[in-house]
């Protein structure tokens, strides 16, 4: 497709504007993170580091963060063996009720967040399970199953079963196919989807709202922080702190994934 | 019909209605919602001495009700880590109670209106006052309250009350209004607040029965059709008018700091913090009165940290911590001893929330309860909360 | 060999000899997951949506009763809840589709690999700070004292004072979930061999016949595939339009929040749900249709 210079231009110019507009709110957070005022206005008339040794010696932000990590792992782990047991199987085996399947692990990211959550909090009260880590755990791996299953059956559908077979044939058991054939034909588009898994569950809270015991998450003790306004910029020290820490598994998604097609000719080539 | 995607999706909806018809009516078989004149925790002996800690506390709390000037030094001598959730509306507090709550938290600062609601529905138990030292030092009316006091059985400690206020811009009101109309004033069209609350009908019904007597409104939750009608209009025409239903303190806070708004209802927290933050704002009672609340902190029935809790009962009731929260919050403390340390903190700051009134300041002020149908006048007919939500839905929609 | 090892490569024989067997170890765990954790409570809300409240106590009263759908059907209040919503969401996916489209063929087809990478590592950043946060610097934003009045008014032009209103929510919405549209539809682009596009090329056809006969619909699943996310996100979201909408802002998932948690009135709640599923299925229907899932 031969495009024009100006054309190419143009689209430049139009993601440049696109990547500003994705960009700005942030820099906006990270602005706010300085304002020595909690009602916050424009311009900034005091200059505060304080909100930052605010953020990290106050235990309600601690707790909550470790609440998430915990929360997340969790989450990821089953979503990771759940989500790749079902690629296996969809990807494998036909049978019927093969697509209902499908529908089914997408349902939870398709049905509004709030329908999720309202439905697991009158099933978690009927069943008279009390909200813990757990509850938030099960809400949010439940999402979480479908975006390590994506990764991995987009991933399946472009390899070839030959090699599997071929593994069988020579004397593999199935364990030793698993772990020196398909897991590593897999594990960029494992860790893609269990970089994503996580990532959601970490800034969840629509369905924990209705999952979560007397313990905040992060998002929650942040909701609680605006709406309380009165540590405004304490949250925006938490969440740069936050996006510092992820800018590294960031730059290592952005490179796995923008090395799909690389990957992919040099896998058609040997 | 033979399109095969037509017979997936028949195949999931079968798979659903089994699921349907098979798991779930069981479950619900043998369970009733029963409410009955005696609350069903009456009978449940209160604990007579308070153990150790448990190492946690988990709070319900209003905005500004665990703040960490007390908090931290509550945590340092009790070893009591202290988790709060914060609810915008008593319903809220009942819902978060209700569903599954009460094996979660241990206190909810409730206010007159869900209490009740609490109490009846089980979800809060009989304490032990005994345990609360400074509970003798309170005033007397708020001791043993209607609200949280049944059969002599007490199921919590009072802890502060006061009003709902007019906040204002001072650019924009020289002197304070002095009627609650400039709520519902179209000069002000785009640059009014009030609460995305159903209790909001009371205030509007408060108004009503100064300025048009002939309703003969006595109490703004006892409402009859007629005159619940007549209050739902006045907020319908009032929608035009608002800038936006605030659900959070903060953002009243924000739309004032921004001169997005220059009138709306608030509670004193909004102002203290704006005026904390340098706006130019004041806030006032005007003449038709005010509604208010008066808060309690209820046992769970299910506590979880029943000693952290009294730990907590005793801490907050100290004229210290009450005196605190009055000045923080903007409201009046249930200890008679607080005055004097509110003096130290803040000049003038005992008369200025009326920490010294006498015992008929209380009475002006039209506290949130739970608009029942049976109300005061021993008919039936009066409209129930089920309604003012419903009908707050087709206002704030 | 030892023992262990030949029972584990007979178990294997056994294995691969039973497909159907395999089949049911690898499928029954994820399939009991969503069985008993998220189809039964999906079931459990919807049979509650024909239950009522006990108005005091908000206990559940279980008597069977259609009167929470006859309200939401009579009460044009609702209807009008419902169409706000569908517009916001048709509104922001149709948005999101129009940014994302020449977007992701700009980083899929156009840009150069380091480009590539850093474009999609700013595209990734957001996803990792707060959803909470984000919605708040809008409303830095767009306050009336906000950062672009506050840019505008420095710079001699008229402020824009859009806070708080639908249009607001629009920008919002857009804005929150245009990533989760552009991976999908980059995705796409992807897949699209660049032979194909020379081949078009070669055979005459100009720049924007080549888009509009061989990449679009190629990439339309993709597309497809994004609007779920950014149609069911925007159905059920609450927050947005509590934190930056206006006075007349309310979505189905306000009024569901606040007939669950501040009506205490869980089946009305379950009611309105029942509507966002209905509307949900009706659009999968179509989805599924325009052959999106494989493209998820």
């Amino acid at each position: 497709m031969r495009l024009s210079r100006f054309t190419r231009g143009g689209l430049a110019l139009f993601a440049t504007f696109v990547v500003f507009f994705l960009i700005a709110p942030l820099l906006v957070i990270v602005l706010f993170a300085f304002d020595a005022s909690n009602v916050q206005t424009f311009p900034i008339h005091h200059w505060t580091t304080s909100w930052f040794s605010v953020a990290w010696h106050d235990p309600a932000v601690r707790g909550a963060l470790w609440l998430s990590l915990k929360a997340g792992v969790l989450a990821t782990a089953i979503a990771l063996v759940l989500g790749m047991l079902v690629a296996f199987g969809i990807h494998r085996f036909r049978f019927f009720g093969r697509d209902t399947v499908s529908l089914l692990l997408v349902l939870p990211i398709a049905l509004p967040g709030i329908v999720t959550g309202l439905a697991l909090q009158s099933a978690f009260n009927l069943a008279g399970i009390p909200f813990s880590l757990y509850t938030i755990v099960i809400g949010h791996a439940t999402f979480c199953i479908v975006v390590v299953f994506n990764n991995v059956i987009a991933r399946l559908r472009r390899t070839s079963m030959s090699l599997l077979e071929a593994s069988a044939d020579l004397g593999a058991s199935p364990v030793q196919t698993f772990r020196l054939v398909t897991m590593p034909m897999l594990s960029t588009a494992i860790i893609a989807g269990a970089l994503l898994a996580f990532a959601l569950s970490f800034d969840e809270v629509i369905v924990t709202t209705f999952t979560a015991g007397a313990q905040n998450t992060l998002p929650l003790w942040i909701f609680g922080a605006i709406r309380l306004g009165q540590q405004l910029p304490e949250v925006n020290a938490v969440v740069v702190g936050v996006l510092v820490l992820t800018l590294a598994p960031i730059a290592y998604a952005a490179r796995i994934s923008s090395g799909e097609s690389v990957g992919k000719s040099a896998g058609s080539g040997t | 019909m033979n399109n095969p995607r037509f017979r997936r999706w028949t195949g999931f909806s079968v798979m659903a209605l089994i699921l349907s018809l098979g798991a779930v009516p069981a479950t619900f078989a043998g369970s009733a919602g029963a409410s009955s004149s005696t609350p069903p925790t009456q009978g449940m002996a209160p604990q007579q001495s308070v153990g150790k800690g448990e190492g946690t506390l988990n709070l319900i709390a209003w905005e500004g009700y665990a703040q960490p000037q007390w908090v931290a030094p509550f945590t340092k001598s009790t070893g009591c880590k202290v988790n709060v959730k914060y609810a915008g509306s008593s319903s809220e507090m009942v819902s978060l109670m209700a569903n599954g709550g009460g094996h979660q938290y241990d206190l909810v600062s409730a206010s007159g209106d869900a209490d009740l609601r609490l109490i009846y529905g089980g979800n809060v138990k009989p304490i032990n006052v005994n345990l609360v030292p400074s509970w003798k030092q309170f005033r007397p009316f708020l001791q043993a309250p209607s609200f949280n006091t049944i059969n002599g059985r007490h199921y919590g400690i009072s802890y502060e009350f006061g009003p709902n206020v007019l906040l204002y811009s001072t650019k924009t009101f020289a002197t304070a209004p002095t009627s609650w109309s400039v709520l519902y004033n179209k000069a002000y069209k785009g640059k009014i607040t009030v609460p995305n609350n159903p209790i909001q009908i009371a205030d509007a019904a408060l108004y009503l029965s100064k300025v048009k007597p002939q309703l003969k409104i006595t109490d703004p939750y006892e409402l009859t059709q007629t005159q619940f009608k007549a209050a739902v209009s006045l907020l319908k025409t009032q929608h035009p008018l608002i800038k936006k239903y605030w659900d959070l303190a903060s953002q009243e806070i924000s739309l004032f700091q921004n001169g997005s708004v220059v009138a709306g209802a608030a509670w004193p927290y909004q102002t203290n913090t704006l005026q904390a933050a340098g706006a130019k704002v004041a806030d006032t009672i005007p003449s038709e009165g005010a509604t208010g609340w008066a808060d309690t902190w209820l046992l769970a029935t299910n506590a979880p940290h029943p000693n952290c809790a009294y730990k907590w009962m005793q801490y907050v009731s100290t004229p210290k911590v009450q005196a605190e929260e009055a000045l923080y919050f903007g409201e009046t403390p249930a200890n008679t001893q607080a005055c004097a340390i509110m003096n130290t903190l803040q000049k003038g700051g005992c008369a200025a929330y009326h920490a010294n009134a006498p015992a008929s300041y209380f009475s002006t002020i039209k506290f949130w309860k739970t608009p029942l149908a049976a109300c005061g006048n021993g008919k039936s007919n009066c409209v129930d909360f089920t309604q003012w939500q419903q009908a707050w839905t087709q206002i704030a929609g | 060999m030892s023992n262990g090892a030949r029972l584990r490569q007979r178990a294997g024989a056994a294995l691969w000899r039973r497909p159907w067997l395999r089949g049911v170890l690898t499928l029954s765990p994820p399939l009991l997951w969503f069985l008993v954790v998220y189809l039964a409570s999906l079931v459990t809300m919807l049979v509650t949506a024909f239950f009522s409240v006990n108005s005091l106590t908000g206990s559940v009263v279980y008597q069977w009763t259609w009167s929470n759908f006859s309200q939401i059907l009579t009460q044009p209040v609702y209807g009008s809840i419902i169409l706000r919503t569908l517009v916001m969401a048709v509104a922001v996916t149709v948005t999101d589709a129009l940014v994302a489209l020449p977007f992701a063929f700009f980083l899929a087809k156009i840009a150069s690999r380091r480009w590539r990478q850093l474009l999609l590592a700013m595209l990734l950043l957001p996803l990792w700070a707060s959803y909470l946060a984000k919605v708040y610097a809008w409303i830095n934003i767009l306050s009336d004292k906000g950062v672009l009045p506050g840019i505008e008014s420095r710079l001699g032009l008229p402020t824009t004072h859009i806070a708080y209103s639908n249009i607001a929510m629009w920008i919002v919405f857009s804005y929150l979930w245009l990533p989760f549209m552009i991976v999908p539809i980059y995705g796409a682009f992807e897949r699209v061999p660049d032979s194909l596009l020379e081949a078009s090329s070669d055979l005459g056809a100009g720049a924007w016949s080549t888009f509009r006969w061989i990449l679009l619909p190629m990439v339309l699943p993709g597309v497809v595939a994004g609007s779920i996310f950014t149609f069911s996100l925007t159905l059920g979201d609450f927050i947005t339009p509590l934190l930056i909408g206006g006075s007349s802002s309310n979505f189905i998932g306000n009024a569901i929040y606040d007939s669950a948690l501040n009506g205490g009135n869980l089946p009305f709640a379950a009611a309105l749900a029942f509507v966002s599923i209905a509307i949900m299925a009706v659009y999968l229907l179509l989805a599924r249709f325009a052959g999106a899932f494989e493209a998820l």
